[in-house]
């Protein structure tokens, strides 16, 4: 287990090197000129040139990625280009938000989606179970962009339940979450549906109903929980499909996390927010990867590690 | 619209004329205003900072004019200089020399009073290549500028403290932009104490002198500006406290407006809106329509061939249907003939341009020896609507004949077109036209149409050089006199005609302004839609549901 876990960390950290390096390369071969960003359309091109100068960005490509290897070392993600503040306070006071409406993501998905696979399996080949599959697909298909101008619209402003955007409080909360998380129960609910089929095959089923149990008790005692393991397992790997999402949906809502950050930094070139940005998503996805890895042989005996 | 334009320049030529000596701002306050009340305004966009030898967004701009203020600023709503930290000025004969009398008793927000060491700190500082303003090059007639952006000197050797409440300043060549300026935010007095206590965040906690201070900020999410108790303007400003929301997409802000949650939405009208917005009377009546200092245009090549032909040039100036391409945009715009904006002092409202007419711009084409017309490529950015506008370009150019390729790019991409001699052969402006940064008609010759933006990297794309113009716009500018502002302006009313007769623009279109605000908010609608404090004249505005 210690070896194992030795390996993988060590995998992990690089990972996250080739992450940065990738990313820092794909900026730097940007056809945008970040100075030029800075400096303003009535800069004289002297301006501009000290401006190059001080941000060491006139150095050769290796010179640049290796400062900024060693400053990140020691913790520093740099200042931001356009807004001039440390990239570690901005990301680290946005990312509350962030990982707030990711719960409430990983609820609603887990909520809608296991019950909607649980109820497929149950009444499997029926009308139900077909309408349940159909939604689930719409829910994988819909664009979040969508999805979350159409909540909006209906639950905000025509029956006025929830806030129209911002943040704040748990009715904040809901509609951001749930457009997360209609991706998410699309996927949860096939595999729900799947390893629930599954299970109620196996012999201990048969047993189970054998001795009589009621059908409540066998579906919620014996099977699920069967089924709903590996199904689990699965939310560490969420966090990558997250990391996407979160851009968009936070631009929706007006949710002020890193997604939101990440896309403002885009536009304005404003290169050491997005490696920043970057860099801790590729870590939350190497960290939700690495503990659905070690959770899963407790989840499932079946598997070991090596 | 217009009426308002025409009165607008009038009255700045006027007061040009009257020398502008004395303080007149107490006279600006609308006596229908009323004290206090609170106000919610929406952003899209992360507010980067509120230094204002940085802050260069269009959510910033005014908020920094709020928290600071300049030594001239603008009457509410106009392009009209006035004096603001300045008492009184005076401009010596040659032109080279200007002298500010300071307001006495000002003070900075942390209580201490401002003085002319201030306006020399933070002119200093914002020439500093350390400070890296995007404004530096502003300052550039200033005696000393070219040591302090060498990184030779740490000081403005032209900049002179008098006295506490004199302020010299001595240029290297006449100036007749330099009031305005004095007026620009990079200009704006800081303090330098908390200059230095905060170094590189002060713009996250800017300390001014203006109307406004910075109570709390949220990062990504809210900015609250409390009123400034001490304002050396008496009466300003109304409204005790503004709460910007940050992050708010502009359709949402658009719901929250209707619902009432919120009073203005800064990023305006969302375009999909917009039509569904002006069908409806009761929306219709809260939306306030202003002009900007903007131009589109398409640029040619005046290098390269067949745009190296004047005639060429003018064939398309009279092939583009402007009516209809300003349609495209749902009419948010009015046609333009000429590079400067309606709103802008030097627009010459005589001046007729290029009419529409296919059947005479094609017998242009046949003189210049293209009667079945020429292939060439339309460089265009990618955002909507600019592909679409490119389109309808497209559609007028083939009507007599030019086949126009779209390149339809990133905005880097096209700005790096422009910017080499051989890139591009046409250009539509849309996304990266010119906005001034002043209201003086200078500011749409220099870098965009005068010889020193025809360079490699430059902005001047259609790579237009005539040094006969150009010696005609110093000689504009070396007029400093106000009195003969007038004069000025018709100087250069006189240089754009020659450029037009050039014509290496096609000038398509002015963009409006299209905003709204709640039924609560008071104040002229042309504060709303402030030419200078864009987008909106904070210090002005108030609401009507108090006391």
């Amino acid at each position: 287990m210690i070896a194992y876990l030795g390996r993988r960390l060590i995998q992990s950290a690089l990972i996250l090197l080739g992450v940065s390096l990738i990313t820092f390369a794909l900026l730097y071969l940007l056809p945008a000129d970040p100075v030029r960003q800075i400096a303003g359309r009535s800069a004289t091109p002297q301006t501009v040139e000290n401006i190059r100068q001080q941000l060491g960005l006139d150095q050769p490509f290796i010179v640049q990625y290796w400062h900024y290897l060693t400053k990140l070392l020691s913790g520093d993600l740099g200042r931001s280009y356009i807004q001039r503040s440390e990239v570690t306070e901005l990301i680290v006071s946005r990312l509350p938000a962030s990982l707030l409406l990711m719960l409430g993501a990983i609820l609603c998905e887990l909520l809608i989606g296991l019950t909607m696979g649980l109820v497929a399996a149950v009444k499997r080949g029926t009308a139900t179970d077909q309408t349940l599959m159909v939604a689930s697909f719409v829910g994988v298909s819909a664009p979040q962009f969508v999805v979350g101008l159409l909540l909006l619209y209906v639950f905000a402003v025509r029956l006025g339940w929830f806030p129209i955007g911002g943040y704040g409080t748990w009715r904040h909360l809901v509609l951001p979450s749930l457009t997360m998380g209609i991706l998410g129960a699309g996927w949860y609910a096939r595999m729900m549906r799947s390893s629930m089929i599954d299970v109620l095959r196996q012999d201990y089923m048969r047993t189970a109903r054998a001795k009589g149990l009621t059908r409540g008790a066998i579906l919620f005692r014996h099977a699920l929980p069967n089924a709903i393991l590996p199904v689990i397992a699965m939310i560490g790997i969420d966090i990558g499909i997250f990391m996407g999402g979160i851009v968009v949906v936070e631009s929706v809502f007006g949710w002020p996390g890193i997604g939101q950050l990440a896309w403002q930094a885009i536009q304005r070139v404003d290169i050491p927010i997005i490696m920043g940005v970057t860099l801790v998503s590729a870590f939350a996805i190497v960290l939700g990867n690495l503990l659905a890895d070690i959770v899963a042989p407790f989840i499932d005996p079946r598997i070991k590690l090596r | 619209m217009r009426k308002f334009l025409a009165s607008t320049v009038a009255a700045s030529a006027l007061a040009l004329m009257l020398g502008m000596a004395s303080a007149r701002a107490e006279d600006t306050i609308d006596p229908n205003a009323k004290q206090g009340g609170a106000i919610t305004i929406t952003y899209k966009d992360d507010v980067a900072t509120l230094d204002p030898a940085i802050g260069y967004d269009w959510q910033n701009w005014s908020m920094i004019k709020s928290l600071f203020d300049g030594l001239m600023d603008y009457e509410p709503g106009t392009t009209t200089l006035k004096p603001d930290l300045a008492e009184s000025y005076e401009i010596s004969p040659d032109g080279k020399t200007f002298t500010f009398k300071l307001r006495h008793g000002v003070k900075f927000h942390n209580g201490r009073e401002m003085i002319a060491d201030d306006v020399k700190y933070s002119l200093d500082r914002v020439t500093n290549p350390k400070t890296q303003s995007p404004g530096a090059g502003f300052f550039g007639s200033i005696k000393g500028y070219d040591d302090v952006a060498a990184g030779k000197a740490e000081t403005l050797s032209g900049v002179t403290v008098v006295d506490p409440y004199t302020v010299k300043f001595e240029l290297t060549r006449p100036d007749a932009t330099f009031l305005h300026v004095m007026a620009i935010n990079f200009s704006h007095v800081v303090p330098k104490e908390e200059v230095e206590k905060y170094g590189a965040d002060f713009g996250k906690h800017p300390v001014g002198t203006g109307a406004f201070k910075l109570a709390e900020w949220t990062l990504g999410q809210r900015i609250v500006f409390e009123r400034n108790a001490d304002y050396w303007h008496k009466g300003l400003p109304h409204l005790d406290k503004i709460t910007f929301e940050i992050g708010q997409e502009p359709i949402v802000a658009l719901l929250r407006l209707q619902k009432g949650e919120i009073d203005v939405p800064g990023d305006g009208i969302p375009p999909a809106k917009f039509q569904e917005v002006m069908a409806d009377p009761e929306q219709k009546a809260r939306v306030v329509e202003g002009g900007q200092l903007h131009t589109g245009y398409v640029t040619m090549n005046t290098t390269m061939a067949p745009f190296d032909n004047v005639k060429v040039r003018q064939a398309v100036n009279m092939a583009l249907n402007k009516a209809r391409i300003i349609q495209i945009i749902n009419g948010r715009a009015v046609p333009a003939n000429q590079p400067l904006p309606p709103s802008m002092p030097g627009y010459d409202k005589e001046y007729k341009g290029y009419p529409y007419d296919v059947a005479k711009a094609k017998a242009l084409l046949a003189e210049a020896g293209h009667p079945d017309g020429f292939e060439t490529q339309l460089f265009v950015m990618n955002t909507d609507p600019n592909p679409r506008i490119a389109q309808a370009i497209q559609q007028d150019l083939a009507a007599i004949g030019i086949k126009a390729s779209i390149q339809s790019l990133a905005q880097a991409n096209v700005i790096a077109a422009g910017g080499d001699k051989a890139g591009a052969p046409m250009i539509w402006s849309g996304g990266m036209a010119w906005i001034a940064d002043f209201p003086d008609p200078s500011n749409f010759y220099g870098p965009i149409l005068g010889c020193a933006g025809a360079v490699p990297g430059g902005w001047n794309w259609s790579w237009y050089c005539n040094k006969d113009l150009d010696a005609k716009a110093a000689e504009a500018d070396s007029i400093v006199d106000p009195a003969k502002a007038g004069e000025r302006d018709k100087m250069w009313s006189g240089i754009y005609e020659k450029v037009m007769e050039d014509a290496p623009w096609a000038p398509v279109f002015n963009e409006q302004r299209f905003t709204m605000k709640s039924a609560r908010m008071g104040g002229a609608d042309n504060l709303y839609v402030d030419p200078v404090h864009i987008p909106i004249n904070y210090d002005n505005v108030y609401v009507k549901d108090v006391q």
